[in-house]
């Protein structure tokens, strides 16, 4: 299979340019600076000893990790009945509405910022968990009603019939029947909602100044302030890689079979 | 139980309304306001509409977004669906692969730009250093077409994993019995392509491509970080001229016309390739 050798050419392509940024976070910032070397040879952990101390980098990760989780709970909870009421029944407007949720995806955050920050300066949710987490369902809600609905359409309607003529309840078909079938699918969309969630900027950092501040505007607002310390922030970089390269790693086996069901 | 749909939908039409649709109606009631710091704010109608037409710098950027989700299209789909059919079928290639894959999609977007960034710059790069000794002079931040062709580097780096992963996904739900009758018939590789594995993976395609136009059409912190949409204007997209308008702070009104025209724009080309690829092909045989 010669095939497999085009794949591997395309994996060491995206794996050129994470291993420069690795590379970079062991250099002190004379080397990076003074000469081109392939790998670290004055190797140092300072710049991560920097991150890892520092309450304001920290700070920054917590932050992510919570409103990422926030927004995952909220759009997987909103997005389950939903999906279902779009694969099970027909009812007045259901195509109209569900590409109107499709339009919200394709609405560009750029434009939602000052009415965002109007909005939730209102509602006194600025610099709160919660801002976040409630605006990114902007992008993310539609993606979720979308996946969940084709992993549902693909499962035949009979089974519900046959489960509620066996005297199953509502709550109780959903718990020990439909949940555990549409399992793989609630992980495809928990792994990309909260991929989305956490690597978004532009929201995140209109809603927040300081006691939400996420990763991703952390890193931005150090990308200013005093100059560009290359080490620490190529240091930061792989930090803020690696919760994705961890949830990638344990939800590997649910995403090869969500993906094998052939419904993404 | 005729409202036991709404009630389902209840939930999600809350969420909805909080974080866009009400965003959105204010947006709309902006567009048509005249917002000065310091004077009270008064209704101009389509005014703030017919300046942004107008702007030279809008229509440059417009132009510039049309182009490269044009390129980011042509590149990023065939290629992703190239590799997916590279992809092992089963065995621990798989979840290795789908690691790696995953990678760049969960890298923060300002994150890429800065990968990019310290991959490109003159002074700490590899890639100038690598056409340095090739003998081109290689600079994102002075010469265009070297910022452009990074950019989009950058973006067939970032996203094609994701093409990959959703074609991947479509491939795998193919019954495998099809590709047995195209052997039995001895059909060839092209034609086993074009008439087994195409037609089944339309509705595949329909998302990938949708979800690509989409997000090409709001990529901001990417080019952001890596050239801050210079040299120039040359990579000033769509999304980085509309947050520039909207925190520019002297012209909100105007910043708000903008994102409607852009949101219009976004919605009505999406609309007009879903139709066309839902009727490409249509007929011809595998249909869903």
């Amino acid at each position: 299979m010669n095939k497999k050798y085009y794949l591997i050419l395309f994996l060491v392509f995206l794996l050129i340019p994470i291993y420069w940024m690795i590379n970079m976070s062991f250099k002190p910032n004379s080397e990076i600076l003074s000469r081109l070397t392939l790998y670290p040879h004055e190797f140092t952990l300072a710049n991560y000893e920097e991150i890892l101390t520092s309450e304001f980098w920290r700070a920054g990760y917590i932050n992510s990790i919570i409103m990422a989780s926030m927004n995952v709970v909220f759009v997987v909870i909103a997005a389950l009945p939903a999906a279902y009421a779009f694969s099970r029944w027909n009812f007045r407007g259901d195509k109209h509405l569900f590409f109107w949720f499709l339009t919200n995806r394709m609405a560009p955050p750029a434009a939602f910022m000052v009415p965002f920050f109007i909005l939730y300066s209102n509602m006194n949710l600025i610099d709160t968990y919660w801002a976040v987490a409630l605006a990114h369902c902007l992008f993310n809600l539609p993606l979720a009603i979308w996946i969940l609905e084709g992993f549902m359409s693909g499962i035949p309607k009979e089974i519900d019939e046959m489960a509620f003529i066996d005297g199953h309840s509502f709550t109780s078909f959903c718990w020990n029947i439909f949940l555990p079938l549409i399992k793989p699918g609630i992980a495809v969309t928990a792994f990309l909602t909260f991929m989305f969630s956490w690597v978004e900027l532009l929201l995140a950092r209109t809603l927040t100044n300081e006691a939400a501040q996420p990763i991703t505007v952390t890193l931005t607002r150090s990308l200013g302030a005093g100059g560009w310390d290359w080490g620490v922030l190529a240091a930061a970089g792989v930090v803020a890689m690696i919760p994705g390269a961890i949830i990638v790693y344990l939800v590997r086996d649910l995403l090869a079979t969500g993906f094998s069901m052939g419904r993404v | 139980m005729k409202q036991r749909p709404w009630l389902f939908l209840l939930p999600a039409l809350l969420l909805v309304s909080i974080s866009a649709f009400i965003p959105l109606i204010a947006v709309m009631n902006y567009s048509q306001l005249t917002l000065l710091p310091g004077t009270q704010p008064y209704f101009s109608g389509l005014e703030n509409f017919i300046a942004i037409l107008e702007d030279e710098a809008f229509r440059g950027a417009l132009y510039r977004q049309f182009i490269f989700s044009f390129l980011v299209l042509i590149t990023e789909i065939p290629l992703g669906l190239g590799l997916a059919m590279c992809m092992p079928k089963e065995g621990p290639g798989v979840g290795v692969s789908l690691v790696l894959l995953g990678i760049p999609l969960l890298i923060p977007w300002n994150v890429v730009g800065i990968i990019w960034r310290v991959f490109t710059r003159s002074d700490i790069g590899v890639l100038p250093a690598a056409f340095d000794w090739v003998g081109y002079s290689y600079s994102v931040s002075s010469s265009t077409a070297d910022a452009w062709w990074t950019v989009l580097a950058m973006d067939i780096w970032h996203w094609t994993p994701l093409v990959v992963l959703i074609c991947y996904a479509g491939l795998q739900a193919i019954p495998q019995e099809y590709y047995m009758a195209a052997k039995i018939d001895r059909a060839s590789p092209w034609k086993t392509f074009r008439y087994v594995t195409l037609p089944n993976l339309r509705g595949v395609l329909i998302i990938a491509v949708l979800l690509r136009l989409m997000d090409s059409f709001k990529i901001y912190a990417e080019p952001f970080v890596l050239t801050g949409g210079g040299p120039g204007n040359s990579t000033t997209f769509l999304s980085t001229y509309t947050s520039r308008m909207a925190i520019g702070g002297f012209q909100m009104g105007r910043g708000a016309a903008t994102s409607l025209i852009y949101f219009f724009i976004v919605i009505l080309l999406s609309f007009v390739i879903y139709i066309v690829m839902l009727n490409l092909g249509q007929g011809a045989g595998g249909d869903k």
